[in-house]
């Protein structure tokens, strides 16, 4: 072990290179190539903006304005605004603060909306490629150009393809219900004959794909953890990605100062484990079913479990309540008692997998069976791994046998929170004309393959809605996002893929940065960013308070940047469908007036329309407790489940069918990994790598912050043994590699990760210098693009890495 | 000084993320290199072997919220030579930086390391407490920007009959130097000054 250091000691050093900080802002300052390659030379906004305030002799006014990104939160923000710059973000007003009605503080990212917004990375002038694709050389054009080419493009494509050769690509930057974002543009795409779709999200491609074929539900609500005596987070790190002022991380931390006692399962000591004082149990990452496996077998050689619960509300619990036609010894307790593979599920099997000692495994079955009332419940980071369908299915069966499920204090097993969205309207869309859709994850097959994809799910790619594509993807709209390259998996491979732009014969992406993800597209539109129009939003907390917001538009878009409703009708007209585009709406306030309509019509006190606007804001307690399942429990023949057979289907009568015991077996199984902790790969990468969300980013959104990227460096978690082992000290540099590629990154060398693992942090912006190591440190260029069984979702927390000191 | 005002931090409720810092930042309109609130990572424990595996040995981690500590015995201001910070009657210590002619002797002085070197201003800069939305009714921007209300201040003699008088979680120096004007509520884990049992995980960020 290191040596430790006198606190005090320590402290006094990090005042010495605090000194030397400058020399950090330089060396930041120094990388960031992306403005100077990429056209002509950047104005300093901000610096503009701060002399413009000082020179400035108008009365600030406080405005509503919005975050409008992907990190589960949606707060409230105030723009000071002062002759038309925006001065300074504050955080919501509310006077109140209480469980009922917490103020929705914006995080540490919201308080930066602000140097977003003014940002040097900002997309300022329509651009094209010129050059080979991925060559990162772009030319200013005109609005002109680059609409006239997008719409002739377009109609030649559609002529030459047809429709299903359009495709609209997945992304979260932006999440207003409109009038701008993704929906006006999905608008356009679909009255112009529609697009191929895609099912799943980057989030929860698992998840979703499996909670039909277990409990069709999800949990309890956040506020009904204070009722939980024990909470066991799995996979789970709520005070960060359920941060803000009104988030389930909120209401944990209630929980906790209400006597809740918290034990989180996780690779990584997160940052819930610490605030939350839980008890950490470091697992090896995709081991959970085989650890769930051990405590239900603990279970039951106690006697320690609900024998009627699992008679009566679930299906394939054990051979007597297996359906007509199962095969014996298919049931879960044939499962874990080996009677099915010969294999007993004990803590000592578990053990050697998980890296759990086996008396830590009968000691949480005990603390889960005994402890009433328990909440278990589940993050998304365990189902984003390569057999991450199994363990989403897996938990709720302790949840059920340990007498939790469908009552307050406890839960389902699934994700916390649920929650009552609030009534409100979207932008409008036309159904899609084109009824194909593809997996979130498997858009890179549909550019070299599509015709061939199928649409089996066992050995397939479980392509939907058609037979088969009538052609590979040759139209991709990217709004917003930052999937193509930087938060899909394989960062370096998918550019090579790309390269190649008689395949994918025009990608545009409209966006407010300049993104990795803008490096590899053919046409750019600056898009007017959440400051620069006026626009609706609901409030995503944690479910029990929710609200409609008018952001305000609070200055005028910088440089040439439009609203996406803008761009939208541009092309409508240039195809000759802008009549049936505007449907009678020629202004964006008639948009937004039919929008506010529907929450007016669902809510009595709703305002009048000029007085929504002027208050900005309409918050509400929408709903109490929701307990999950709580009818079912009570009588699961009246108040079945969504599942098949209405039951907890532990046995999957739909999966057994599917015969695809290696990939989605019928009942919830451990799969070794690939890349996983058993891999005979780990001679040559022995490390496993985990990626996850951290606080000051939402994915990739606010990566470009600098007061960001001084708060918080871009490390990487590894254990003191693993770095004694490499020469790595804390706060070296180091290379982690692969096959796929190596990034540079900072170590933080710290006990909160097991040995064996390492953690990047994810989200930051590709980087390659030029010996093709990526100085970003995007976790990215390590992930593989290898679509788990069923879902067919991202596996990227399954990676098998090498790390060492630069 | 009766009428010291001081911060209190409830360290139990702090998740790390830094909303109080660049709360401070934006609001206070800091340069990058000037942090006035800043936030210690401190982790400990390791791990030992058990059988086979290795298992965590009382691993733990907390995090620590310091600004300027507005002193009783402030240090800063003995050493200025230019007599250029003084202490309110409430007791927040302010520099005047028309008359800061940056030697940076109250950053060597102060224990804290409070005092930061504004390099575009060739002046001395740390946190005023505020002082100008307090005198107008409002809060700090550290103690309205946390999302878990981890942060308050108010009468240093109430936030110590509330909340006690811990005041030196580790690495933070002792308390006795300076007198500090700041009530912490201790984790189950925090380690008190000089404790030789953690480390500082994120001196770079510092």
């Amino acid at each position: 072990m290191r040596q430790n250091l006198p606190l005090s000691q320590a402290f006094d050093e990090t005042l010495i290179s605090r000194r030397t900080f400058m020399k950090w802002g330089t060396a930041l300052a120094g990388t960031a190539a992306l403005g100077s390659t990429l056209g002509p030379t950047l104005v300093d906004i901000a610096a503009q903006a701060q002399a413009g305030v000082a020179a400035a002799a108008g009365e600030s006014t406080l405005m509503t304005t919005a975050c409008y990104h992907n990190c589960g939160g949606r707060c409230i923000l105030y723009a000071e605004v002062q002759d038309g710059v925006v001065k300074n973000i504050l955080p919501d007003i509310q006077a109140e603060d209480s469980v009922d009605m917490p103020r929705a503080i914006p995080c540490v990212r919201g308080r930066t909306q602000m140097n977003r917004v003014y940002a040097a990375e900002r997309l300022k002038y329509p651009m094209k490629r010129v050059g080979q694709r991925g060559e990162n050389k772009f030319e200013r054009i005109t609005w002109e150009e680059a609409l006239d080419t997008i719409a002739s493009e377009m109609i030649r494509l559609k002529e030459a393809h047809g429709n299903e050769a359009f495709y609209f690509h997945y992304a979260s930057g932006t999440q207003w219900r409109g009038p701008d974002g993704r929906a006006p543009i999905r608008r356009l795409m679909r009255l112009f004959g529609g697009y191929t779709g895609y099912y799943g999200t980057y989030s929860a491609a698992c998840y979703a794909a499996a909670q039909p074929y277990i409990t069709g539900i999800g949990s309890n609500s956040a506020d009904d953890l204070l009722n939980s005596k024990l909470v066991v987070l799995f996979s789970c790190n709520p005070v960060v990605t359920r941060n803000g002022g009104d988030g389930i991380g909120y209401y944990c931390m209630k929980a906790k100062e209400n006597g809740t006692k918290f034990i989180v399962v996780d690779p990584v000591m997160n940052d819930s484990a610490v605030a939350l004082d839980a008890e950490w149990i470091p697992i090896n990452p995709g081991t959970d079913v085989a650890l769930i496996a051990a405590m239900a077998y603990v279970m039951v050689q106690e006697d320690i479990y609900d024998h009627d619960f699992m008679a009566t509300h679930t299906v394939g619990f054990d051979e007597s309540n297996l359906p007509e036609g199962a095969p014996p010894n298919s049931s879960w307790m044939a499962y874990i008692m080996g009677d099915a593979d010969g294999v007993v599920k004990s803590p000592e099997w578990a053990a050697s997998i998980t890296g759990i000692p086996a008396a830590r495994i009968v000691q949480l079955a005990r603390d889960i069976a005994l402890t009433k009332p328990c909440a278990l419940t589940q993050g998304y980071g365990w189902q984003r791994r390569a057999f991450g369908e199994q363990p989403v299915r897996a938990l709720p069966i302790l949840a059920a046998m340990s007498g939790n499920f469908g009552i307050s204090g406890g839960g389902t097993g699934m994700d916390l929170g649920s929650g009552t969205s609030f009534k409100s309207g979207g932008f409008p869309e036309p159904p899609n004309p084109v009824t194909a859709s593809i997996s979130v994850f498997l858009w890179p097959d549909m550019i070299t393959r599509g015709t061939e994809m199928t649409t089996a799910v066992k050995d397939g790619d479980g392509l939907r809605g058609t037979e088969r594509l009538t052609s590979n993807m040759k139209f991709m709209w990217n709004h917003g996002g930052n999937c193509i390259t930087n938060q899909h998996s394989d960062v370096n491979g998918t550019i090579e893929m790309l390269r190649d732009d008689t395949q994918l014969e025009l990608i545009v992406t409209s966006e407010v940065m300049m993104t990795p993800s803008c490096l590899v597209s053919d046409i750019l539109l600056p898009a007017a960013s959440g400051f620069e129009a006026d626009n609706l939003i609901t409030g995503n907390g944690a479910g029990r308070v929710n609200w409609l917001m008018y952001s305000h538009q609070v200055i005028e878009p910088l440089f040439e940047a439009q609203t996406d409703l803008w761009v939208a009708e541009q092309l409508a007209e240039r195809l000759g469908i802008l009549e049936a585009y505007q449907e009678g709406h020629t202004t964006r306030e008639d948009w937004m007036r039919e929008m506010v309509a529907v929450s007016q019509a669902e809510y009595p006190d709703f305002p009048t329309y000029e007085e929504f606007k002027e208050i900005g804001i309409y918050k509400r307690f929408t709903q109490g407790q929701v307990v999950a399942g709580a009818a079912f429990r009570e009588d699961p023949v009246a108040n079945p489940l969504s599942t098949e057979t209405g039951k907890i289907e532990i046995y999957s009568p739909f999966l057994a069918n599917l015969n695809y015991p290696e990939g989605m077996p019928a009942i919830p199984t451990y799969i070794p990994e690939w890349e996983g902790v058993s891999d005979p790969l780990r001679e040559r990468f022995p490390l496993l790598m985990t990626t996850n969300h951290v606080v000051h980013r939402s994915h990739s959104t606010f990566a470009n912050i600098d007061i960001l990227q001084e708060a918080h460096h871009h490390v990487m978690m590894i254990n003191p043994l693993d770095a004694a082992a490499r020469g790595i000290q804390n706060g070296d540099r180091v290379h982690v590699f692969n096959d796929r590629g190596t990034i540079e990154i900072e170590a933080r060398v710290t006990p909160r990760i097991r040995p064996g693992n390492i953690n990047v942090w994810q989200g930051t912006w590709h980087n390659p210098n030029a010996n093709g190591v990526d100085i970003g440190g995007c976790a990215n260029t390590l992930t593989k693009y290898h679509p788990t069984p069923f879902a067919k979702g991202n596996p990227q927390h399954t990676n098998l890495v090498q790390v060492e000191k630069v | 000084m009766a009428n010291q005002l001081g911060f209190y931090v409830d360290m139990s409720r702090c998740t790390g993320c830094k909303a109080c810092q660049v709360s401070c930042k934006t609001v206070n309109q800091l340069p990058l290199g000037v942090t006035w609130r800043r936030v210690v990572e401190v982790d400990g424990g390791e791990w030992i072997q058990d059988g086979e595996q290795y298992v965590p040995s009382n691993v733990f981690a907390y995090f620590v919220s310091a600004a300027c500590m507005h002193c009783e015995n402030p240090l800063c201001i003995q050493v200025c030579p230019a007599a250029a910070i003084t202490k309110r009657d409430d007791g927040i210590v302010l520099i005047d930086q028309d008359k800061c002619i940056g030697c940076r002797y109250c950053e060597w002085a102060c224990p804290y390391g409070a005092p930061q070197f504004d390099a575009d201003r060739g002046v001395m800069s740390k946190c005023h407490f505020c002082y100008e939305r307090i005198d107008g009714g409002e809060k700090p921007a550290c103690v309205e920007g946390c999302t878990y209300r981890a942060i308050d201040f108010g009468p240093l003699d109430e936030l110590r009959a509330k909340y006690g008088d811990f005041a030196s979680p580790a690495p933070l120096p002792e308390a006795s130097i300076t007198s500090p004007s700041i009530v912490y509520s201790p984790t189950s884990h925090t380690l008190a000054e000089g404790s030789p049992m953690g480390e500082v995980m994120n001196r770079e960020e510092l």
